[in-house]
């Protein structure tokens, strides 16, 4: 094949995805006005994604907030400084480490899901039975699942901080001689210092989860509803679905910290 | 009426319809048979306006709908039902929840008056003991039936059935052959019937027409298209087919 016809074809394919899932976030907004309607299927779909993402999103941000601990505590100790180990790591979790592991956890486990679901019921004209029933399937099926992610990626994300924190607690103290109370207090200081209700550096984080259950969610729905050929199909929009997050869980998370610290 | 004047539409590489012409006089069940990809569930898809044509014109009364706008096609589909080849029901949803599915998105009745429609209907499709259950855990046949329910709930004036019958034995598939010619003759409803049996075409059917090389090869009324010397006729409506 011409290299540059393959080039071009393969540019035209991304930008028509990239196209799409604008599409998508954009009738998906315009959607909101169905939310009332849809309010009990967006709620269960919470709730499910919730718990079917806690326990692993529980599990991987204690041992996260312990390698922290763990890895910055064995530099600050050849300083003499591990009290400050409160402060690195509540920092670290709130700001990046909390929201970016309930992002690609929630990838993984609902986004996936979400594609496969999705793109099932494209493949066996579930969504063509909707067009023809006079049933948007964006206000329908999309709307719900995006309000749902909206919901729980800042609900687990704050979770995971708290448990993040909390192993990284369990460190200072065990390996490295920090008591639980300083590293507290150095964790408190450190999330207070600016005096507002809600610290720069809490909001920050919830407001990147917000931004990646959106973005988690639009793009595994436009993978399913993209879905064509049956079972190879499926599988290949879970495939994208779950890329596709994580790529963009990275590149937003990188342009809310250069907005909100560096844009000043 | 429904009525489709020189439709031609390319999917990909493929020439799918080349001149495609027929038209459905109201209150009429036409079939459209003809070989495995040439087109048939295409031409549905551009009645309800799922497919535009790259050329040529498709009409429902009187009204073009590849030029209609989203609320105009909306419009028009509440008009419709389609009955998808697997029946196509909703997963999540239970069958009376599938069935109610369009009343509760589009009409003003109330919870009583939906379910009150809903068990009418599937009564009248002989699935009200089925209720309650979820397309998973019931038959082809049932879901087909269902299919047909959701189809028929919103009283529609024409009805799309896209093989109501495939993979289907001969008991229930005659069994779905009565109900679409009940639909016709009790509720007057306007029916557009794909199909590559002999038999659905024979018992529901009033007019058949024959598709080769993307457009109607031979048309005619049932008797006229069992008594055709033409080989497409012969070979679809011979006594060895089905």
């Amino acid at each position: 094949m011409n290299p540059f016809s393959f080039t071009g074809t393969a540019l035209r394919s991304r930008i028509d995805s990239a196209g799409f899932v604008v599409d998508l976030l954009v009738r998906t907004v315009t959607s909101l006005p169905y939310l009332g309607r849809r309010r009990r299927f967006a709620l269960d779909m919470a709730f499910n994604a919730g718990v079917r993402a806690l326990p692993v999103t529980m599990i991987v941000a204690a041992f996260a907030g312990a390698i922290l601990a763990m890895q910055t505590g064995i530099e600050l100790r050849r300083f003499g400084d591990t009290g400050v180990l409160g402060t690195i790591t509540a920092l670290s979790m709130c700001r990046e480490m909390g929201p970016f592991i309930t992002g690609v956890i929630l990838a993984a486990t609902v986004g996936s899901s979400m594609a496969a679901e999705v793109g099932t019921m494209k493949v066996s004209d579930e969504i063509s039975a909707l067009e023809v029933m006079s049933v948007d399937p964006v206000n329908y099926l999309v709307l719900p699942r995006v309000v749902a992610l909206a919901i729980m990626c800042p609900t687990l994300t704050a979770l995971s901080n708290l448990v993040g924190i909390f192993g990284g607690s369990i460190i200072a103290q065990q390996n490295l001689g920090v008591s639980q109370s300083r590293f507290w207090m150095s964790a408190q200081d450190a999330l207070t210092s600016s005096a507002m209700l809600l610290p720069k550096e809490l909001y920050v984080g919830l407001f990147k989860a917000l931004i990646f259950g959106i973005a988690i969610s639009v793009v595994s729905c436009a993978a399913g509803l993209r879905a064509t050929g049956g079972a190879l199909g499926v599988g290949l929009a879970v495939q994208t679905a779950v890329r596709n997050s994580v790529l963009l869980i990275i590149v937003l998370g990188f342009i809310v910290t250069w907005f909100f610290y560096f844009l000043e | 009426m429904i009525e489709l004047r020189d439709v031609t539409k390319r999917l990909g590489t493929r020439q799918i319809l080349e001149g495609m012409t027929f038209a459905v006089p109201k209150g009429m069940n036409y079939v459209l048979m003809g070989p495995s990809g040439t087109g048939k569930s295409v031409t549905l898809r551009h009645v309800i306006g799922i497919l535009k044509p790259d050329q040529g014109s498709v009409q429902v009364d009187g009204q073009e709908v590849p030029a209609m706008d989203r609320e105009q096609l909306m419009a028009l589909r509440r008009r419709m039902g389609y009955l998808f080849q697997n029946g196509a029901l909703i997963n999540w949803l239970s069958v009376e929840q599938n069935v109610a599915l369009p009343l509760e998105e589009h009409s003003k009745l109330g919870k009583g008056e939906v379910r009150d429609r809903v068990h009418e209907v599937l009564r009248m499709v002989g699935l009200q003991q089925a209720a309650e259950q979820f397309p998973p855990s019931i038959s082809g046949g049932m879901k087909l039936r269902a299919g047909l329910a959701r189809a028929l709930v919103t009283q529609p004036e024409y009805v799309l059935y896209d093989e109501p019958n495939a993979g289907l034995d001969p008991i229930i598939s005659h069994q779905i052959h009565q109900l679409i010619a009940e639909v016709r003759d009790r509720l007057g409803v306007t029916g557009l019937l794909v199909t590559h049996s002999r038999a659905c075409a024979t018992e529901c059917g009033d007019r058949i027409g024959i598709i080769e090389k993307g457009k109607i090869a031979i048309e005619g009324t049932v008797e006229e298209m069992i008594a055709s010397d033409h080989p497409l006729a012969k070979a679809f409506l011979g006594g060895g087919s089905d």
